[in-house]
């Protein structure tokens, strides 16, 4: 188990040292200067522009030879100073991307896992049961082919507009400010729904299928032909399929989590939902380097620990990892 | 069994396969309507062609037209040219990105497969994505095989990651030792003996990278990402919220885009779990 965990934590250490290079070079490397683009929003005199430019370059660190602000940056992230955002400037970008981190939680946290559970559950459901394999499965495929804007735009134009027991756009209604009262508690849950109903259908969909079609594999197995030949009930079978299907389907969730990360990008473009995903299409409508930089590295730290929480579930669900008996595929 | 039985016999499975047929049959419908669509419209699609601005479908505009009085179908039509685009080159630079770096991982094994293989769990866990947004926000003139190739360049990793897996299982098998030791290159190995074994899974791969890439294309349109220079389906969807047809109601310039995407993406996982089926025999129905 130490080194089923251990090669893993390699990989995420290696990975986010890669990360944060590029997260590093994203400012430099971009067309512009991004103090131009603050400075040129301000419209000053050629001279104050020279000296404005002179101090924001010593603010932002970039007077400094490269590699000095490469090892700054390394520091400046273990402090948490992200730098200062240009488009919302002066505010630190940590704050900024602070105050949309909870939204994304609440958001994605029970979207992804409610998916899992109930699209696992329902898959292995409908395996093997012509009914429903005929009737509710193309469903599940259509679920898992929908662009995520799209069923969310479908979803806010049906609910939101047509019917309008929905509101389309927001974290909260725009007459309220945040306080601990049922009506805000009310009002976010109902600005929540629509995203979350959204992300939560073609995840749905994708767990569905994938379980289906892993049951099926498993029911085909020697194992359970094995097992059918002694005389076992039916219902044994299955659960000793199920047991074996869900591991593929635990891996298949940390392969899918950048394709969720993007999902929850569009859906809450969608509803102008202000989680990071609304946030860092601002910022590079904005040109506001820092804040990408900033986003980049949360979506970064967010996976690889989503990832981590998904290999430790890893090893309780299969006891082969913790004898060491698998290492190669992990 | 001789080849050409086996080959027959495939053929009389998959034409008996529902869910293949049902997936090829849909393909087919878009892949005509690409290529015939542009020709039953006289408009090019930013073309405004209807002073009275958005209008529902009608005889003269089959789709409806935008705001702008843009014609709907004639951006569907070349919007689906685009989408089959990024799925062949997206898809096709995904697969064999994923096909070479899988099989020197799975053949060659020892350090090469190590290095390889913790270069590509490294790229798993970047968010495509977030790589992906950073590109297109860089590059300030993109066109659809730009962005096709960008999508393709990011989205090997599990199809390296599954192809190394069953390179694994079959590099051990006789006949590749008999092959390896009548003195043949390990390339000519690998495409000679090894992957003649796995076309049908080869096949599959490409499916699923062909589908992820018009999604992946779509979600980058839809965020103003996309081609600046031509129109995709996505870039229908970016529009149509962009300006306020949600809120104006005007269903006919967002609904058609995303059901096509959908109905081709689908489309194309049906015949993936169809193939599968008639490839391997445990799978079919009883």
């Amino acid at each position: 188990m130490r080194r089923y965990l251990g090669r893993k934590l390699l990989i995420y250490v290696l990975t986010f040292f890669l990360a944060v290079t590029i997260d590093w070079l994203i400012p430099r490397f971009m067309p512009g200067d991004p103090v131009q683009t603050m400075l040129s929003r301000a419209s000053l005199h050629a001279e104050a522009v020279e000296v404005m430019h002179g101090y924001y370059t010593r603010a932002f660190g970039l007077d400094v030879p490269v590699w000095r602000q490469y090892l700054n940056f390394w520091v400046a992230i273990f402090h948490g100073d992200l730098g200062t955002s240009v488009y919302l400037f002066p505010q630190p970008v940590i704050k900024i991307i602070m105050r949309a981190v909870p939204y994304d939680v609440f958001l994605l946290l029970p979207a992804i896992l409610l998916s899992w559970f109930a699209g696992n559950w329902f898959g292995a459901f409908a395996a093997r049961n012509k009914w429903l394999d005929n009737t509710l499965l193309p469903l599940g495929y259509i679920l898992t082919a929908t662009p995520y804007m799209w069923l969310g735009i479908l979803l806010a134009w049906l609910f939101g507009v047509v019917l309008g027991i929905f509101p389309i756009a927001g974290a909260y209604s725009f007459s309220m400010r945040p306080h601990l009262s049922w009506a805000f508690i009310g009002s976010v849950v109902k600005h929540w729904f629509l995203p979350f109903a959204s992300i939560f259908l073609v995840k749905f969909g994708g767990w569905a299928i994938g379980m289906r079609n892993m049951i099926i594999y498993e029911l085909e197995a020697d194992y359970s032909h094995y097992l059918e030949a002694l005389g076992a009930p039916r219902g044994l079978i299955r659960k000793y399929a199920f047991r074996n299907a869900i591991l593929p389907q635990i891996t298949g969730l940390s392969l899918d989590l950048g394709v969720i990360v993007a999902g929850a990008l569009v859906t809450e473009v969608v509803f102008s939902y202000p989680g990071i995903g609304y946030l860092i299409l601002q910022a590079i409508q904005n040109q506001d380097y820092f804040l990408i930089q900033g986003c980049f590295l949360f979506i970064i730290i967010g996976v690889l620990l989503a990832n981590f929480a998904i290999d430790i579930a890893y090893v309780i669900v299969d006891p082969r990892t913790r004898l060491g008996m698998v290492g190669e595929s992990a | 069994m001789s080849k050409r039985k086996v080959r027959s016999e495939t053929l009389y499975f998959a034409l008996r396969n529902n869910k293949l047929r049902v997936g090829l049959s849909v393909i087919l419908f878009f892949l005509v309507l690409t290529f015939v669509g542009p020709l039953l419209t006289h408009y090019a699609p930013y073309d405004y062609v209807n002073p009275l601005g958005a209008q529902p479908p009608s005889a003269k505009y089959w789709f409806g037209t935008t705001m702008f009085g843009q014609d709907v179908f004639t951006q569907f039509v070349h919007g689906l040219k685009a989408t089959f685009l990024v799925g062949v080159v997206g898809g096709g630079l995904g697969t064999l990105i994923g096909i070479l770096i899988g099989f020197t991982a799975g053949y060659r094994g020892g350090v090469v497969d190590e290095v390889l293989n913790m270069i590509t769990n490294i790229v798993l866990v970047i968010p495509t994505l977030a790589i992906l947004l950073i590109i297109a926000a860089y590059l300030k003139v993109r066109g659809i095989l730009t962005e096709s190739i960008f999508i393709g360049c990011t989205a090997w990793p599990w199809a390296a990651r599954a192809i190394r897996a069953q390179t694994f299982s079959l590099r051990s098998r006789e006949f590749v030792d008999l092959a390896r030791l009548s003195g043949m290159s390990p390339w000519r190995i690998i495409f000679t003996e090894i992957a003649p074994n796995m076309m049908s899974y080869l096949l599959l791969v490409f499916i699923l990278q062909f589908g992820g890439a018009i999604l992946n294309a779509a979600t980058l349109d839809f965020i103003g990402l996309g081609p600046t220079n031509a129109v995709s389906l996505g870039l229908m969807m970016n529009n149509a919220v962009l300006w306020g047809a949600l809120l104006l109601g005007i269903w006919w310039w967002f609904v058609p885009p995303g059901l096509a995407i959908m109905a081709i993406v689908g489309a194309l996982y049906v015949t993936n779990v169809g193939l599968d089926e008639v490839f391997n025999p445990k799978l079919r129905e009883m």
